[in-house]
């Protein structure tokens, strides 16, 4: 699969892809996207994740050609393309449902791309052939889209998107008509191709697992705007804003005064407890903050001495989740506190209405700036 | 089995109204093309003694008898008038002798004197009784099934002898309508096409605000009656008319230079096409409305250039809507006459027009539904075509 | 009536409507919504002369008679008269059909027969038989008013000499300009050898040869390339006025209405104009046959016909009629010399003879479409 790598023409320390202060209106009042700052390196898998409405798919459509910004420059490889039609940007692209053209074949349509470029013929085939390869899908050129099954068609879109040998690739929600096991297959296809290939990935999507198995890094987007952008981990584990915390993966929030604070840490009041946690937000005493917590951090009945913070809490539900169990209780306030604890021998034991004492470490509880609850 | 029942009674209301409005007329008309019973009926005596005749020298003397008889009883009921234009068809001569011949033996009750034969009486009456030409008329004309109206609908025509022959140059007007009717049909099918089908991709790719606007106007053509539509083309294209006005008014044609708009082809195909465009949008527009903009992007992503991309990716899945189109409006151009006539000048004369001749002005409704026959026969080849050659296409969608 | 009508096509177009009125007559008939004594039915082609016979005929007869008078839309043609005959179901007693049309429906016993003899005598005892004008040329009806084809031309468009005989509307170089005529034989062909210079009394005998034929059809094609051909008896009127033709053959009622209701500056050509006449005919088999021989005399006695003629400009079938028609009802305009049968006119005019059209008229049809299309 070589011959499919692109050659790396400028070199490592420019950005593929550059958004530079880039926004779109559509009406000329509200903005879509605002001034948007984004780099993309070669080779990179970055996600844009988002719920609907965020302007994740705008940005993918001003990268890829078919809207405008009203203002900013983008630019591919070093060079501004915001006034190039897409046909000019050599970016190969993945649609939503496919768009496979259905009155040809999937030889065909995996021509249709070479067919425009001018390749020679013998050049052609042997080009299909490598990319029907690529995906799987060897012995069925002769087939029409409607007789393939959706994960087939995923296949051939995406190998429609990378038979011309495009630098920089963008797929639009591509799995999200296929079901749930084969869309955690494709998860894993997709990624495995752009790790061969080295092909810079641009991929939006709005499911969050989904954004973590497959990116480098992950943009999360509200409201036209970045929140974070950052690696998988570093997004689960460091969430700067209370929307990315709720956003990826589950998160107990706790609203809370801020009692005294100290350079990296804090001191917060909430339901008459008080709580020990990483200034994430610039606050001042007397400031409300909002504490986030990942559940399977929250222990219950630890040993004694083990965590700084502490508490009471009733039990108010107890899921069984197989591997864990998901406990509801009210604590600090709160009765949306959640804690994920193994399920391992003596824990089986939580009934509802139980009194426990449950704990978490200083480095686990964030004190993020308060935002409206939903937003 | 109740579902099967209560579905049957809810297409019955159609079902019957179909058959009694449509099937049983339609069905009555194509049989007259090549049944007709009347001779046969008002004439059983002499048809029966004509049965072994050859056609050549005098017929048998039964026959003379049995004419005479048929005729007169044919005066005496009014039925005489009836078959006179039906033999008249075959033998234009015999339009007047057969009730001339009837209404002498009704009312001078003649009969052959003594030493006299039928013969003698029926000649003396009308000398055309001497003439086999006379006998084999009768005999043609009494034939219930006939072969006739579709052999002169082509411009054929069957000899004394039973060949069949091409009627003389200046008698062949069937099939140079039918070619004519066709290049006009085509020509309007193909000018709507290609005015129709960008309009019909702007409508279908609006917002849906500006989508309901130009829909609206699509169908005015429709609100308004078809005679005051192409009467108004008249007033728009004739020589004084308003096109020609402007074109003066802006100095692009002399004044006596104005353009012939009207009474001849382009009259024609300027208000077919606007009479029938509509129906041409419409199909269009409902197949292109389900093209989704995502391929046309696809394949500018892909790095087509837009008449590329249009080319390959949009025309191939609109052509299920062209082909409809297509067939909609050749199918209403065959039979269209009304505004070819009123707009036309000599070339508005259509094949139409000879069958609303025949059905309201000659009563030949024989002739009339055997050139009906033949429109519906090619109609129908021409979708059974179509279906061939899409039907492939149609499918994947 | 051609002149009041529209024929050919339009009148398909209005047969759809018509018959669908005819429905629903019958319909209602059926429910007995009608049945309110006894009645009579007829048609009408709407228009100036729809009007003027129902102010002129029917209106007075239902006054006179007690009798009630039914009135459907009709285009022309015989289909529907057949379609009642052969269904056995007659629902119009009396109608006014054109003279090839009673003929031919004659020949396919479409209609009762009838006789001048039986028709009313006039208000000073002359016998019907010798006061109507033109004879019986069928059976099956009685001849109603008469009307005319002649040639009518626009005076703005010839404001030095004026066409004045039927030679003129022939001569492209004296009288230059575009001529309209009727798209059917019937007329033309007679228009054509009178204007080759045939006498109006040899006119059927030259055209019933071969010769004479072709002689018609080769003048005609002397001015082929400028006619406008006409379908409608409204359109001739109308591209008259646009200038669209110079000169148009047209149905004398349409001209006199553009002439005294519009103030058009049309003339008549009556020499070589061609006449015809309403024919009046009951429908056979209809069971009202009393009731419609009744109506059928009232249409064609002396009042009635001169009260046509005092309303458009058709003359009476009956010499008695003359005397009583005077001015337009509605304009004052003396209407005898607008007539086509006011003595000058008649002069100069030929009868169309409707048995010799009744023969060839089908073979003439195919010729003329063959003609024409070449």
């Amino acid at each position: 699969m070589t011959a499919l790598k692109p050659d790396l023409k400028s070199g490592p320390t420019t950005p593929h892809v550059c958004f530079e202060a880039v926004s779109k209106s559509y009406d000329g009042k509200t903005l879509v996207v605002h001034s948007l700052d984004l780099e993309v390196a070669r080779g990179e898998f970055l996600t844009l994740l988002g719920p609907s409405g965020s302007g994740k798919t705008t940005i993918l459509m001003l990268l890829a050609g078919f809207e405008v910004p009203s203002a900013g420059v983008i630019r591919v490889a070093g060079k501004p393309v915001q006034d190039l039609p897409p046909r000019k940007r050599g970016i190969g692209m993945v649609f939503q449902n496919y768009a496979l053209f259905p009155h040809m074949t999937v030889r065909e349509n995996l021509e249709f791309p070479l067919e425009a470029r001018s390749v020679a013929a013998q050049a052609r085939e042997e080009r299909v052939a490598r990319a029907m390869d690529l995906v799987r899908l060897s012995g069925l050129a002769g087939r029409r889209p409607a007789q393939l099954s959706g994960g087939q068609q995923q296949r051939v879109a995406i190998a429609r998107a990378l038979v011309f040998e495009p630098e920089l690739v963008l797929m639009d929600e591509p799995l999200g008509a296929l079901d749930r096991s084969l869309r955690e297959e494709m998860q894993y296809e997709i990624r495995s191709i752009q790790r061969r290939l080295g092909v810079t990935m641009v991929y939006v999507t709005h499911d969050q697992r989904e954004a973590m198995v497959m990116s480098d890094r992950i943009a999360v987007l509200r409201g036209g705007r970045i929140e974070q952008i950052a690696g998988p981990e570093g997004l689960y584990e460091e969430p700067e804003r209370v929307f990315v915390a709720n956003f990826i993966g589950e998160n107990n929030r706790l609203d809370a005064e801020v009692t005294s604070v100290e350079k990296h840490l804090c001191e917060v009041v909430t339901g008459g407890e008080t709580i020990r946690a990483i200034k994430v937000a610039d606050c001042e005493v007397g400031d409300t903050v909002t504490l986030s917590m990942r559940p399977e951090r929250v222990a219950v009945n630890p040993r004694d001495g083990l965590y700084s913070n502490e508490t009471d809490a009733i039990v108010e539900d107890v899921v069984f989740l197989g591997g864990q169990l998901r406990v509801r209780m009210t604590a600090c306030g709160s009765d949306q506190i959640v804690a994920k604890i193994p399920n391992m021998l003596g824990h089986g034991g939580l009934l509802v209405g139980d009194t426990v004492r449950i704990g978490w470490a200083v480095a686990d509880c964030r004190a993020l700036a308060a935002e409206p609850a939903h937003s | 089995m109740t579902a099967r029942w209560r579905a049957a009674a809810l297409v019955l209301p159609l079902l019957i109204y179909t058959v009694v409005t449509f099937l049983v007329p339609l069905t009555t008309m194509l049989v007259r093309s090549f049944y007709d019973p009347v001779v046969a009926e008002v004439l059983p005596g002499v048809l029966a003694a004509l049965d072994d005749w050859n056609g050549s020298g005098d017929p048998p003397e039964p026959a003379w008898e049995a004419a005479a008889t048929d005729l007169r009883a044919a005066a005496e009921a009014g039925t005489v008038g009836r078959v006179a234009s039906r033999v008249g068809r075959v033998d234009p001569d015999l339009r007047t002798v057969l009730p001339g011949t009837a209404f002498a033996l009704a009312e001078g009750g003649l009969r052959p004197a003594r030493g006299q034969t039928w013969h003698d009486v029926m000649v003396s009456v009308d000398s055309a009784w001497a003439s086999p030409d006379t006998w084999r008329g009768i005999k043609e004309g009494g034939r219930r099934f006939t072969s006739r109206h579709y052999l002169n609908a082509v411009d054929l025509t069957r000899g004394p002898d039973g060949s069949v022959a091409a009627r003389p140059e200046d008698r062949r007007i069937y099939l140079p309508l039918f070619w004519r009717t066709l290049q006009v049909s085509l020509a309007v099918t193909l000018l709507c096409l290609v005015l129709g089908y960008p309009v019909a991709h702007l409508i279908a790719h609006a917002s849906p605000r500006k989508r309901g606007i130009l829909l609206a106007l699509v169908l005015v053509p429709f609100w308004t009656s078809l005679l005051a539509r192409t009467t108004s083309w008249i007033v728009l294209l004739q020589n004084q008319g308003v096109i020609n006005d402007l074109l003066v008014a802006t100095g692009l044609v002399a004044d006596d230079g104005r353009l012939a708009l009207v009474y001849n082809m382009a009259g024609t195909l300027i208000a077919m096409a606007h009479v029938l465009l509509p129906f041409m949008v419409l199909s269009l527009y409902s197949v292109m409305n389900s093209i989704s903009p995502q391929y046309m992007r696809a394949a500018a992503s892909l790095g087509a250039r837009p008449w590329h991309a249009f080319r390959k990716v949009y025309w191939p899945q609109s052509l299920p809507g062209v082909g409809a189109g297509c067939l909609m409006v050749f199918i209403l151009a065959i039979g269209y006459y009304i505004t070819p006539a009123l707009v036309g000048g000599s070339s508005g004369q259509l094949i139409s027009n000879m069958v609303a001749y025949h059905m309201q002005q000659s009563l030949n409704w024989g002739l009339a539904a055997a050139l009906g026959v033949l429109m519906l026969g090619g109609v129908m080849l021409l979708y059974v075509l179509y279906d061939r050659l899409t039907g492939g296409r149609v499918g994947i969608r | 009536m051609p002149g009041s009508r529209m024929t050919g096509p339009i009148a398909s177009a209005l047969l759809v409507v018509a018959s669908f009125a005819a429905v629903v007559a019958l319909l209602a008939r059926c429910a007995g919504l009608n049945d309110r004594g006894p009645w009579v039915a007829t048609i009408t082609y709407g228009g100036a002369y729809g009007r003027a016979v129902e102010e002129a005929v029917l209106v007075p007869f239902a006054g006179q008679t007690g009798l009630r008078v039914e009135v459907d839309g009709f285009g022309g043609g015989l289909a529907q008269i057949r379609a009642q005959v052969d269904a056995g179901r007659v629902f119009w007693d009396v109608v006014d059909v054109e003279t090839a049309e009673a003929v031919r429906g004659c020949e396919e016993g479409l209609f009762e027969w009838v006789a001048i003899a039986d028709m009313l005598p006039a208000p000073d005892g002359t016998s019907a038989a010798d006061d109507f004008k033109v004879e019986q040329q069928t059976q099956c009806a009685i001849p109603g008013v008469s009307f005319s084809t002649a040639v009518a031309y626009n005076e703005d468009l010839f404001p030095g000499e004026k066409p004045g005989t039927i030679h003129d509307f022939f001569d492209l170089e004296k009288f230059p300009g575009r001529r309209g005529m009727r798209r059917a034989p019937e007329a033309n062909l007679e228009f054509a050898i009178m204007g080759d210079g045939v006498s109006r009394a040899e006119v059927y005998n030259v055209l019933g040869t071969e010769e004479g034929l072709q002689r018609a059809f080769d003048k005609l094609s002397s001015i082929k390339d400028h006619i406008v051909w006409w379908e409608a008896g409204a359109q001739p009127p109308q591209m008259l006025a646009d200038r669209e033709v110079a000169m148009s053959t047209a149905y004398n009622g349409r001209i006199f209405n553009a002439q005294v209701l519009e103030n058009q500056p049309f003339s008549i050509v009556w020499d070589g104009q061609i006449v015809d006449q309403a024919q009046m005919a009951i429908v056979a088999g209809t069971p009202r046959l009393d009731a419609a021989r009744r109506l059928l005399r009232f249409f064609t006695s002396t009042e009635a016909q001169a009260g046509i003629a005092g309303r458009i400009a058709y003359g009476p079938a009956r010499l008695s009629s003359d005397a009583l028609v005077s001015t337009h009802l509605a304009t004052g305009v003396e209407m005898a010399p607008h007539l086509p049968t006011y003595p000058a006119n008649l002069e100069k005019a030929l009868q169309t003879d409707a048995r010799w059209w009744s023969a060839r008229r089908d073979d003439l049809h195919e010729r003329f479409s063959t003609w024409l299309i070449r």
